[in-house]
């Protein structure tokens, strides 16, 4: 474990290979400018994420964790500093980095197929014919296990079955980068640990860079190959980085009697009780 | 279960009607100028005979005075949809717009549509137009606010998806915001096709001609009171399909 002051005395300017910088957070801060008041919700938040890489944010309630992906995603600026995602500075939402909400955000008047098929017209449509990007659409249901129920409406099947269709959502849309927003918080604990063995697998799969926000520590660590923790806002920031050198691919019952993991957990849990709010 | 809880409702409903032909009846035999509940059916029975007879311009069968105010009421209905919907739209989506008409519609709106036949007469220069106009502007309101307040209250999650898909205006539009504002625009058509019947009545008792207004009024004129009250009944059954029409409708397009 280190500090974040470690990674502020990085230079920018230094020559690491493109891959292992693919994602980066340099200096970025947020003010939310009310009618009223102010807030600072980041301050001086710098992060690197190598291609391919896991990365967990985790914090708690009202820490900024969501705002540092909804920056990534590009559905908010910063007010400092800058965010670069693969040499170009992102400046709004773009393909290829796609959003799992926290909310699944499915549109309630279309079918699973449809709502995976307006993303997937959306990002081929121009190149692709119909019966291709239907395929898409149909693969990415399937990664998901969800073939069976392509067809009926969100409003008609369970909570798990409507995250997994806002996951190949955002699959069939082939990015780079995965963004996930506290994607399992709502669901039964069974259901996710099934989502999370999923998105494992996709990950290992398909190899997009991911960065997932939650509050769950054993999400963190089973699912993120570096853990990163944010102190409480107003001007929160990373206050510490864990590396989770477990190998992959991971097997929750295994990591159960891992001492390792065991030894991750702690030290997110001990973090997170030195951060405890007073409210 | 079911088959005895639907037939208790009807009993309680048949009931409903007993006591109020009851009361009518009392009322009818305390004034005898007021036709009672007999009188009045059988004189329905002999007007629905020939519903659509014509005898010139001021006597016309039953069924052409309802069809003449539906039609009426469907001309000017649909006309305020056409352009209420999409100004509602509009509203919805740029607060300068919705600045910009607030004070005109704030002070509008409260105006009894038949404030408004006189300038319709004066512009039209003829009776049904006017009504027609009349119509159009009672029907206004409720279609532009509703829809508006949909465009506005639609969950922000919503937009985000569009967002980070990138859609385009067309696609949001017909994808997210139509659907999503649909049951909201179908509030105000509801609303605004119940206050159209309300007023169509008044507009055409005011104008002539022909209607059920004009129907109303021209029996009046006769002193049949027992045309009078089926007028009133007919209205009545009239809205009532309307608005279970409108419902239906309602009900197809909501996706919650």
């Amino acid at each position: 474990m280190f500090d974040a002051s470690d990674s502020l005395l990085m230079n920018p300017q230094s020559s690491a290979p493109a891959d292992a910088r693919f994602v980066r957070i340099e200096q970025v801060g947020l003010t939310f400018q009310t009618r009223k008041a102010r807030f600072e919700a980041l301050r001086e938040v710098n992060l690197d994420i190598a291609r391919g890489e896991a990365v967990a944010v985790i914090g708690h309630s009202g820490c900024g964790k969501s705002t540092l992906l909804n920056l990534l995603a590009g559905l908010l600026m910063p007010t400092t500093g800058g965010v670069i995602c693969g040499n170009k500075e992102v400046a709004g939402p773009g393909p290829e980095r796609a959003v799992v909400f926290q909310s699944h955000s499915l549109l309630p008047w279309l079918s699973c197929f449809d709502n995976v098929y307006l993303a997937v017209e959306k990002v081929f449509g121009a190149q692709e014919k119909r019966a291709q990007l239907r395929a898409r659409t149909e693969q990415a249901l399937n990664r998901v296990g969800l073939s069976h129920a392509m067809h009926k409406r969100p409003g008609e099947i369970s909570g798990g079955m409507k995250q997994r269709v806002g996951i190949a959502r955002a699959l069939a849309m082939e990015p780079k980068v995965l963004l996930m927003d506290e994607p399992f918080g709502a669901l039964d604990a069974l259901t996710r640990a099934a989502l999370q063995d999923v998105t494992m697998q996709l990950h290992a799969q398909l190899g997009m860079t991911l960065m997932i926000i939650t509050h769950d520590v054993d999400e963190a660590v089973l699912l993120a190959d570096r853990v990163v923790m944010m102190s409480n806002g107003p001007a929160a920031t990373i206050a510490q980085i864990l590396d989770v050198d477990l190998p992959r691919p991971r097997d929750r019952l295994a990591l159960a009697e891992d001492p390792r993991y065991h030894h991750c957990r702690a030290q997110i849990l001990r973090f997170l009780q030195g951060h405890a709010q007073h409210d | 279960m079911d088959r005895v809880l639907l037939a208790r409702r009807a009993l309680a409903m048949g009931l409903g009607v007993l006591l109020f032909c009851g009361i009518w009846a009392a009322l009818a035999a305390v004034r005898a100028d007021l036709p009672g509940p007999l009188t009045t059916w059988h004189s329905a029975l002999e007007l629905f005979a020939h519903p659509f007879y014509d005898n010139g311009p001021n006597d016309k069968g039953i069924g052409w005075n309802i069809l003449h105010s539906l039609q009426r009421v469907g001309l000017g209905f649909g006309l305020a949809a056409l352009i209420g919907i999409p100004l509602g739209f509009i509203l919805g989506r740029s607060p300068f717009i919705a600045d910009l008409a607030a004070p005109i519609i704030s002070v509008l709106r409260p105006v009894s549509p038949l404030a408004w036949l006189p300038i319709g007469l004066l512009v039209f220069q003829k009776a049904s137009p006017a009504s027609i106009w009349v119509i159009f502007i009672s029907s206004l309101w409720p279609m532009v606010l509703n829809t508006a307040d949909g465009v506005r209250q639609m969950p922000q999650e919503y937009l985000n998806v569009a967002r980070v898909l990138q859609l385009s205006e067309w696609k949001v539009f017909t994808r997210i915001l139509f659907p999503a504002v649909l049951p909201s625009v179908l509030t105000g058509v509801r609303l605004s096709i119940g206050v159209a019947w309300l007023v169509i009545v008044a507009a055409e008792m005011l104008t002539g001609g022909t209607g059920l207004g004009f129907w109303v009024w021209d029996e009046w004129n006769n002193l049949n009171v027992a045309h009078i009250l089926i007028a009133i009944i007919i209205v009545g059954l009239v809205g009532l399909a309307i608005e279970q029409l409108a419902l239906l409708a309602a009900r197809r397009f909501d996706y919650r």
